[in-house]
């Protein structure tokens, strides 16, 4: 008879604690899809607004968990790490083939054009060497900076852990920046046909993940101020830094297939 | 030891059994969201069985009837499409998926290959509420705008500007939180599958129905995402004026297809392959035997996911593929046989020369290889294209695919279900009354089934609620197999409750020594916490 259950665990697995946040974030999924449902029928955004608001507190609330028991020294051993980054790496791995979905729209409109060409006719196009070109070389030199903070961070150096991820999220946010310019600036409408709709929903929703991916490095760079990372032992960049290059790939397929080929 | 445990207070709370509805509602333990996701899938089976029940009384005879007496849901044809469309997706997202996968999934997986628990407890619990937002989404969606009629498959036009109303979109919502939750499921189980298994227990070793969770959730990762874009656009054309299934617009209804399919197909091994699974446990546990072919099997399973991947557009012949493509999917559908057969041949091997016992999971699984071939074969003739055109759209499809669902998934998850229900409950089952179960499910699902080929064959539509009456005598002879089976499924719920009021007890491993895996090294019921020491090859 053991009275400490602790002994009982002779497994290096992490046994997390009952939590009140999965049930509490499927019951804000439920108002977020019922206001959705009523915003996309005339009603007003305000439902669907308050789900978004409960889901992100749930996530904050839920994550805050999850930091906690990476910095209590026991839970996130390296058997448990080599767990989470297998979740992570899966999870990315779903988000390709949602992009798949989009990426076969385009090239099956783009491949076999309704009208016999690609762009449709009367669709003036984004210049590729223009902006996109530049978001392009911003990407690929927030990649660059996410390397040299994630070199910081195994040299133990903080300072170049914080200054480059800080480069990485300024460069994030100045990619944002620049497709909302473009956006606004484009010649054609969301709902002009099939060139908008493919352009706008796969580079939309490539942009939606360019902001989550910004805002998970920005979790990382308060993480790395209070210095919650050790060279060993930093799963939450590791996280990050990869859904950063997933994102950065999209992209360069993006910019390769829709802005350039495309055009 | 484990009572003393039980009733010391934990320093965190996760080591012992929180007392309340806290203990489901913030479930971190991988028994408990099990027994959760197997309430659900009894709860929505019954659903979607009453469904079908109202729609084959409706088509006991030609002309309108019972959908009469459903005027207060809508039209009579509209609440016939709203059964159908309930019924497929109720039978596949709320009771087949959520039975073989988060319910004997959650259970067992970790049970049999050593882990204390699933990797992500927090992330396994938000996969099984998830299911409840969607569920009230689709039950509700019933109710308005006279309900999404638009079939399982949501095919636009007919879901984009041919169904305008909240309905379809309430349907859709319920998809994505569907999706999403078996997404996380996937990750879960990959993850602890990977990164869990006791010492000794290599990939070679792994029980088979672990094996099939495995090509499952790998399925479900790669499949389900393609499904998500596919509805978001759907969404947004419907209500955002984008133009991805819209010709006027320059798109194409035909790229919805695709992408479903593309999800579809793979679905469907989804659904089956878990069961193939338990069937290689239960053949070989009642068989005394070891399974026959053991790599061959798991091997098998990892080709059926691969091959599910690249045969996605037999489902679409009659929608205008030019002739090679579908040659290729005619070649490519065939190849499926192969590794199929494998299964097949090496569970008949594994009973060859066994000593075995007909107890009610091996006559579940015995009457699932058997009715299961006979779905498989008239795929194998489906699988043609020529051949398709003639029954495309018609109740041979729907008899092949209730073969191979109905009668394999279904066989599947009753034979998971008395195979490890003493595991579970600690408690053993009525054999007679699982027999008679067994027995009239087995007549009832038969004549249901096997007289739509015949119906098929001589040119009968599916998804119309009437028809000339040259059809009325197999359909009436349908409808009574309907019957029959809700009989079964009364006797299966009388067997619950009679297990639930007994007395007996059963020990770790009521079924002797053809039960080698490890679920039956700890006790009857299941302890709240297991194996908190490996086990040791």
């Amino acid at each position: 008879m053991m009275a400490d259950t602790h002994s009982d665990q002779n497994h290096p697995y992490h046994m997390v604690a009952p939590s009140p946040w999965p049930v509490l974030g499927a019951g804000a999924a439920l108002v977020l899809a019922g206001g959705a449902i009523v915003f996309m029928h005339d009603g007003g955004p305000w439902i669907m607004l308050a789900g978004v608001a409960a889901l992100l507190y749930v996530m904050f609330r839920w994550w805050a968990d999850v930091i906690r028991e990476a910095e209590d020294g026991h839970s996130h051993n390296p058997i448990v790490r080599i767990g989470l980054r297998y979740g992570m790496a899966l999870f990315i791995v779903s988000e390709v083939m949602f992009f798949f979905g989009f990426f076969w729209a385009f090239f099956g409109a783009s491949l076999f054009p309704a009208g016999g060409v690609w762009p449709p006719q009367g669709v003036e196009v984004l210049e590729p060497f223009d902006w996109p070109l530049l978001n392009t070389f911003i990407l690929l030199a927030s990649g660059a900076t996410l390397t040299w903070a994630h070199h910081g961070l195994i040299e133990d150096d903080r300072r170049d852990l914080v200054q480059g991820l800080a480069a990485t999220i300024t460069l994030g946010i100045t990619f944002t920046a620049i497709q909302a310019y473009e956006y606004s600036h484009a010649a054609f409408g969301f709902t002009e046909g099939i060139y908008p709709t493919t352009f706008y929903m796969a580079t939309g929703f490539h942009g939606f993940h360019v902001i989550i991916g910004t805002i998970f490095l920005t979790v990382c760079l308060v993480r790395a101020v209070k210095g919650h990372f050790k060279p060993d032992h930093h799963v939450g960049f590791e996280a990050a830094a990869w859904y950063w290059h997933f994102v950065d790939v999209v992209w360069l397929f993006l910019f390769f297939s829709i802005y350039w080929w495309g055009s | 030891m484990s009572t003393a445990t039980e009733q010391a207070t934990p320093p965190n709370g996760a080591d012992h059994k929180p007392r309340g509805m806290g203990r489901w509602l913030f479930s971190t333990n991988h028994k408990d969201i099990g027994t959760m996701y197997l309430i659900f899938a009894v709860v929505f089976g019954l659903v979607g069985a009453l469904f079908s029940v109202l729609v084959r009384m409706e088509m006991a005879a030609p002309g309108i009837q019972v959908m009469n007496w459903l005027f207060f849901l809508g039209e009579p044809n509209q609440v016939f499409n709203v059964l159908i469309t309930g019924h497929g997706l109720i039978m596949v997202f709320f009771m087949v998926m959520p039975a073989l996968i988060g319910g004997f999934g959650n259970w067992f997986v970790p049970l049999m290959i050593g882990a204390p628990d699933m990797a992500f407890p927090r992330m396994n619990n938000i996969s099984f509420w998830l299911l409840i937002p969607s569920a009230l989404l689709l039950v509700g969606s019933i109710f308005v705008d006279g309900g999404p009629g638009v079939g399982w498959t949501v095919y636009a036009p007919l879901s984009t500007v041919g169904a305008p109303g909240a309905a379809v979109d309430m349907a859709i919502l319920s998809l994505h939180l569907a999706g999403a939750s078996s997404i996380l499921g996937a990750i879960n189980f990959i993850t602890t599958i990977f990164n869990m298994r006791a010492p000794g227990m290599t990939l070679h070793k792994m029980p088979l129905y672990v094996w099939s969770v495995l090509v499952t959730a790998f399925l479900i990762l790669l499949a389900m995402p393609v499904l998500a874009g596919a509805i978001t656009m759907l969404l947004t054309d419907r209500n955002f004026g984008t133009a991805f299934f819209d010709a006027a617009g320059g798109g194409d209804p035909v790229l919805y297809q695709h992408l479903f399919w593309f999800f579809g197909h793979p679905e469907v091994y989804i659904l089956i392959l878990p069961g193939f699974g338990i069937i290689s446990q239960v053949v070989s546990t009642f068989s005394r035997k070891p399974i026959f072919g053991y790599l061959g099997m798991a091997y098998a399973m990892v080709a059926i996911g691969f091959v599910g991947f690249i045969v996605w557009a037999h489902h679409m012949y009659a929608s205008g593929l030019d002739v090679d493509t579908r040659a290729y999917f005619v070649a490519g559908t065939l190849v499926i046989a192969v590794p199929t057969g494998i299964k097949i041949f090496s569970w008949i091997a594994t009973m060859w020369g066994g000593s075995i016992r007909f107890a009610t999971p091996m006559i579940f699984a015995m009457g699932m290889i058997f009715l299961f071939t006979l779905g498989g074969v008239t795929g194998v003739v489906i699988a043609n294209a020529g051949i398709d055109i003639a029954v495309h759209d018609t109740y041979y499809i729907v008899g092949h695919f209730h073969y191979t669902m109905s009668m394999g998934a279904l066989f599947g998850i009753f034979t998971g279900f008395y195979y490890w229900i003493p595991k579970m409950t600690g408690r053993p089952y009525s054999e007679l009354l699982g027999k008679i179960h067994f027995w009239l499910l087995f007549v009832g699902v038969n004549l249901t089934f096997f007289p739509m080929h015949f119906l098929g064959l001589a040119g009968m539509p599916r998804r119309i609620p009437d028809y000339p009456d040259a059809f009325a005598g197999w359909n009436m002879v349908s409808t009574l197999g309907s019957y029959i089976s809700v009989l079964g499924t009364a006797v299966f719920l009388v067997l619950i409750y009679k297990m639930f009021r007994s007395k007996e007890r059963v020990g770790a491993n009521p079924w002797g020594e053809g039960a080698t895996t490890l679920e039956w090294t700890v006790p009857s019921p299941a302890p709240f916490h297991t194996h908190q020491t490996p086990p040791r090859s």
